[in-house]
């Protein structure tokens, strides 16, 4: 996911000259090529967070379109008033870019966890979630949050995950994206959100006969509630999945989605991170499944 | 048209003090304490179009300490960036005019109230600047109490390490914060040290004295090196029975110590 954002951003950078590269001192390996190629449009802001999304801020407030990029929760809970107020607030064109979603730095321990931050974002009223499940939705939500610029969050996974998809899917905010299976009404859905997409795709393959069909939903937040219901109401059932924790996660967000509508929550099964996993170290795979997340 | 800026700060009080009256809200004691630096800067120094707020190649400018908003309010209305009746819905239900300062006020760049936002959102303001080749400056006040917050030592370390000379913020250095002194509470200084060590170009002025602080303003810094002034001021300045206590970073004067407060003024 990491190179397909760094080139896709390059890429729309040359067409945009308003896209700016703010980093926080990381991306060792990825961020170079646009340093290179646009240095008057990436910044290294230093091992400094709330200053890094203060001047993001600052510099979209003159126009630009700023990506501030860095490791896990740096750049969002060590920021998170700066982004409340400084960005959300003020609706600025302002894109909160984190590698390492879920547990995927599980090895560097709980600091490097980032399993709050749905949690974080999906409470700001304008913030936009950008948690794509594979590259190709990597790069459909930037063309999309660069076409729409406005408060948001990309939740990026590592490195070498597989496509699911043929081409670069069309996105929309609140929309379900199909990956597999049947399409017709009535049907069990697998609701996937962010890298958890490659677990969702495991189960399908290896079901010899599934009687679910596997959909990603890359574009979400406070304001894509409303359109939640329909699509839930067109299943028999709803199976979120997510490496996050239940709490203030995606599957609790879809809940809330449904919960005006009678008979809706009931369809929907929420899988997503439990506590025994806080503190807990390991390989990514390894944490997902003591968190309760792994293959079935 | 050249602005009296005395007569200005003198206006700013008053309409100041009006306010917090009628809304009984907090922090007068800020608000007068910077008063004389808004009249000089939007009076004299700063470029600014009150027929248009939005004018490109105007200077910015961010209360980074917001809760002292009701001299930049006053200072807005008197320069006629919006009427000086809608000064009075301050505090009002639905006003645009809340509490703490706020962008939604035509003039006003930008919304704080939480303490150490104002420079580093200044610091992007002035790096898009230089970066878009334009001449226009970003001017930041702070309190001294704010300097406690780590994300300005962060951005004064940004500012100066990319030779932001088109950056000016300025201290007001009243020396009382929330509870107590800002030496009893944290210890600042020895502040210009602090913020040469940091590579800014420090000035000393005494925040009341105009001639001081447009003189401060205007004078050149060393190429790529950022302003800052530290202005010694008095928590509550103008008003006898405000100057130099933290009660008045609280307490709404009543309509009797409203009237003496305007009488001072009056014959001030």
């Amino acid at each position: 996911m990491r190179d397909a954002f760094i080139d896709e951003l390059i890429q729309l950078a040359r067409i945009n000259p308003q896209i700016a590269l703010v980093v926080g001192d990381l991306g060792y390996g990825v961020v170079e090529p646009f340093a290179e190629e646009f240095p008057d449009r990436f910044i290294n802001a230093g091992v400094a967070e709330q200053n890094m999304t203060g001047l993001a801020a600052g510099m979209a407030s003159e126009g630009y379109h700023v990506f501030t990029y860095s490791i896990a929760n740096f750049p969002s809970f060590r920021c998170a008033e700066q982004i409340r107020n400084d960005v959300d607030y003020h609706n600025l064109s302002v894109t909160v870019v984190a590698v390492g979603g879920g547990l995927a730095y599980g090895a560097l321990g709980y600091s490097h966890h980032a399993i709050q931050d749905y949690g974080l974002f999906r409470c700001l009223p304008n913030m936009l979630i950008a948690a794509p499940g594979d590259p190709l939705e990597v790069r459909a939500c930037l063309r999309y949050l660069i076409e729409n610029p406005q408060p948001s969050y990309l939740r990026l996974g590592k490195a070498g995950e597989r496509s699911f998809h043929e081409k670069v899917p069309d996105v929309v905010p609140g929309k379900w994206l199909h990956v597999a299976g049947a399409l017709e009404s009535g049907r069990n859905v697998l609701l996937s959100t962010g890298a958890t997409l490659a677990i969702a795709m495991d189960r399908w393959q290896a079901s010899t006969d599934p009687d679910f069909s596997v959909n990603s939903l890359p574009l979400w937040g406070m304001a894509a509630k409303p359109m939640q219901n329909e699509q839930i109401a067109d299943c028999s059932a709803v199976n979120t999945i997510e490496d996050h924790l239940y709490d203030c996660g995606f599957g609790s967000w879809l809940l809330e989605a449904a919960s005006c509508h009678s008979g809706l929550t009931g369809r929907i099964i929420v899988e997503a991170l439990n506590r025994e996993v806080c503190g807990s170290v390991g390989s990514q795979n390894a944490l997902n499944i003591l968190g309760g997340i792994g293959p079935k | 048209m050249k602005i009296d800026t005395i007569e200005l700060a003198r206006r700013i009080r008053i309409q100041s003090l009006k306010m917090v009256n009628k809304a009984r809200a907090s922090h007068i004691g800020s608000a007068l304490s910077i008063s004389d630096i808004i009249a000089v800067l939007y009076g004299e120094v700063m470029r600014v179009d009150p027929s248009t707020p939005q004018w490109d190649e105007r200077d910015r400018f961010l209360l980074s300490k917001g809760h002292a908003c009701v001299a930049v309010y006053s200072v807005l209305a008197e320069l006629g960036y919006i009427c000086k009746e809608e000064l009075l819905t301050y505090g009002d239900d639905w006003s645009p005019m809340m509490n703490h300062i706020s962008h939604k006020v035509p003039g006003v760049e930008f919304s704080t109230g939480s303490l150490g936002h104002g420079l580093p959102f200044g610091v992007g303001k002035a790096l898009a600047a230089k970066r878009k080749g334009m001449a226009w400056k970003t001017y930041v006040l702070l309190s001294d109490g704010e300097l406690d917050e780590g994300s300005n030592w962060e951005a004064l370390m940004f500012a100066a390490h990319h030779k932001l000379d088109n950056l000016v913020a300025i201290i007001d250095y009243n020396k009382i914060q929330s509870l107590s002194s800002v030496h009893d509470t944290l210890a600042l200084e020895p502040l210009t040290d602090k913020f040469s060590a940091f590579g800014w170009q420090v000035s000393e002025v005494d925040g009341h004295d105009h001639f001081q602080l447009v003189t401060a303003f205007d004078a050149e810094s060393p190429k790529g090196v950022p302003k800052i002034i530290i202005a010694h001021t008095i928590k509550g300045k103008g008003v006898s029975f405000m100057e130099n206590s933290v009660l008045w970073h609280y307490r709404p004067p009543s309509d009797e110590q409203l009237g003496q407060a305007l009488k001072e003024l009056a014959n001030a």
